[in-house]
């Protein structure tokens, strides 16, 4: 059988914090990306332009490099602040700028500009006759929005959010770099440590294949729930 | 030539960050992260038409074990894989005695198999894709004209895939680009080694990081010209007509 030597617990862990990093990441990208598709439709000029350089900026450089931007870039910038609120202020706060957070943060930043396309397009093959007719029952357009277009618009943004999602988790693999111990640092250590990578690191490409199967299901139940109404299911 | 140093050492005189040893630190990075994406992005595609052809196959013990290659390669991260092989190449039975060693015991290799296996196994299923696409009417014509398999293949069906994939193969080359960020985890000097080792040195995480950045971007949209230019050509007979 597989020996772990020992290091079985700390993979667990590891493969915890990779799935915890992955959703809450997921949940800000999403939250971003509807932000940013929705900035991007807008006919306010400014907002359509900070969306747009969001958009491209983030697409063109890798993420590593943002990670490590953020992450050595976001502690002296938290401290400059923690500064300035010592000695103008007197507040004494430090807050520790830790590499979870700035996981979360950094990939839910860059995949935020992957959701806004998504959305942007899932948006827009909404019937606008749909949204007519939800204004002219007087619905409010939060109203319109909850009831209507989101629920219309998940159905065509279902399988780009899933194919973004299979690449926001390999891509969390990434936070290994810059310090933060999910499966994939605990593997590569035990790795330098034993000698003997295949043992550690085959598993956690096996988990990783395994998430994905799982997520693939729970997206394919997803999207039958959301077809409702469009035949053919 | 003395005139642009000096005018190159007075743009520079007075900066800590940016001195010309530095811009030589990136200038190794740039020409190494260059020479990785390029290489695995040839060597790949040269090796993803063959497995395309393969993986739409109809008989299953040739499709089967392809798809097994894409699918691993396409849903771990290429973190993993550059550590397999950086990590394993060792095990190789005889390798350390073998003339290769001092081949694979630098770092520019292990990345290099690792980038061009994870680019085909991508490339494999963008070709695969637009294989698939052929329109039955071009394959009926070539069949008409009595061609054999492997001709349609060469003249019809490989041709028009290869115009049909490239949007996605665009992407692929991009995707590829900032991948390559990873090779400075196994001790690479690329353009991203470059900025930790400068950050190492100084301290200040935003020139490095955003110079960098900076680069990757000009790259990316460099690439992206080169599409849009390659598929002006290439794709012209699928524009909408105009009158």
């Amino acid at each position: 059988m597989l020996d772990l030597q020992g290091y079985g617990p700390r993979l667990i862990e590891g493969a915890g914090v990779t799935v915890q990093l992955a959703v809450l990441s997921l949940l800000l990208a999403v939250a971003l990306g509807l932000l940013t598709a929705t900035a991007k439709m807008s006919r306010n000029w400014f907002l359509h332009r900070t969306a747009t350089l969001y958009t491209t900026l983030i697409r063109g450089v890798p993420d590593l490099v943002l990670m490590m931007l953020l992450f050595y870039g976001g502690q002296i910038g938290v401290n400059a602040i923690s500064d300035i609120l010592y000695y103008d202020f007197e507040i004494d706060l430090y807050i520790n700028f830790n590499a979870f957070a700035a996981g979360v943060l950094t990939i839910g930043f860059i995949f935020g500009a992957y959701m806004g396309e998504t959305f942007r397009g899932a948006f827009m093959a909404v019937d606008n006759g749909q949204i007519e007719a939800g204004k002219a029952y007087g619905m409010s357009s939060g109203l319109v929005f909850r009831r209507i277009r989101f629920p219309q618009m998940m159905r065509h943004a279902l399988p780009g959010l899933s194919n973004n999602w299979m690449v926001l988790l390999k891509t969390t693999a990434l936070v290994s770099v810059i310090g933060l111990t999910d499966m994939v640092r605990v593997a590569a250590e035990a790795s330098r440590a034993t000698h003997e990578p295949f043992v550690f690191l085959i598993p956690v490409a096996v988990a990783y294949l395994l998430i994905a199967s799982v997520s693939e299901w729970i997206f394919a139940r997803l999207q039958k729930r959301y077809d409702i109404g469009f035949g053919e299911h | 030539m003395p005139d642009i140093s000096a005018w190159f050492n007075d743009l520079l005189s007075g900066n800590l960050i940016f001195t010309p040893t530095t811009l030589g630190y990136y200038w190794t990075g740039l020409v190494t992260t260059s020479q990785l994406v390029f290489l695995s992005l040839v060597i790949g595609l040269v090796m993803a038409v063959p497995l395309a052809i393969m993986r739409s196959s109809r008989r299953k013990w040739i499709s089967l074990p392809v798809y097994v290659y894409t699918y691993v390669f396409r849903g771990t991260p290429l973190l993993i894989q550059l550590y397999i092989i950086y990590y394993g190449v060792v095990f190789f039975d005889g390798i350390q005695e073998s003339f290769f060693w001092p081949i694979f015991r630098e770092a520019f290799y292990p990345a290099l198999i690792a980038f061009t296996l994870n680019t085909a196994a991508y490339t494999t299923e963008i070709f695969r894709g637009a294989i698939k696409a052929t329109s039955k009417g071009e394959i009926e014509a070539a069949r008409a004209y009595g061609m054999s398999q492997g001709l349609m293949m060469r003249r019809i069906i490989i041709p028009s895939a290869f115009r049909r994939a490239l949007p996605a193969y665009g992407n692929e080359v991009i995707f590829m680009l900032h991948a390559s960020a990873i090779a400075s985890v196994v001790t690479l000097m690329d353009l991203t080694g470059a900025a930790r080792y400068v950050y190492s040195r100084f301290y200040t995480p935003f020139e490095p990081f955003l110079f960098v950045a900076l680069i990757y971007l000009c790259l990316t949209f460099a690439i992206l010209f080169f599409f849009r230019f390659l598929e002006k050509k290439l794709l012209a007979h699928l524009k909408p007509q105009t009158p």
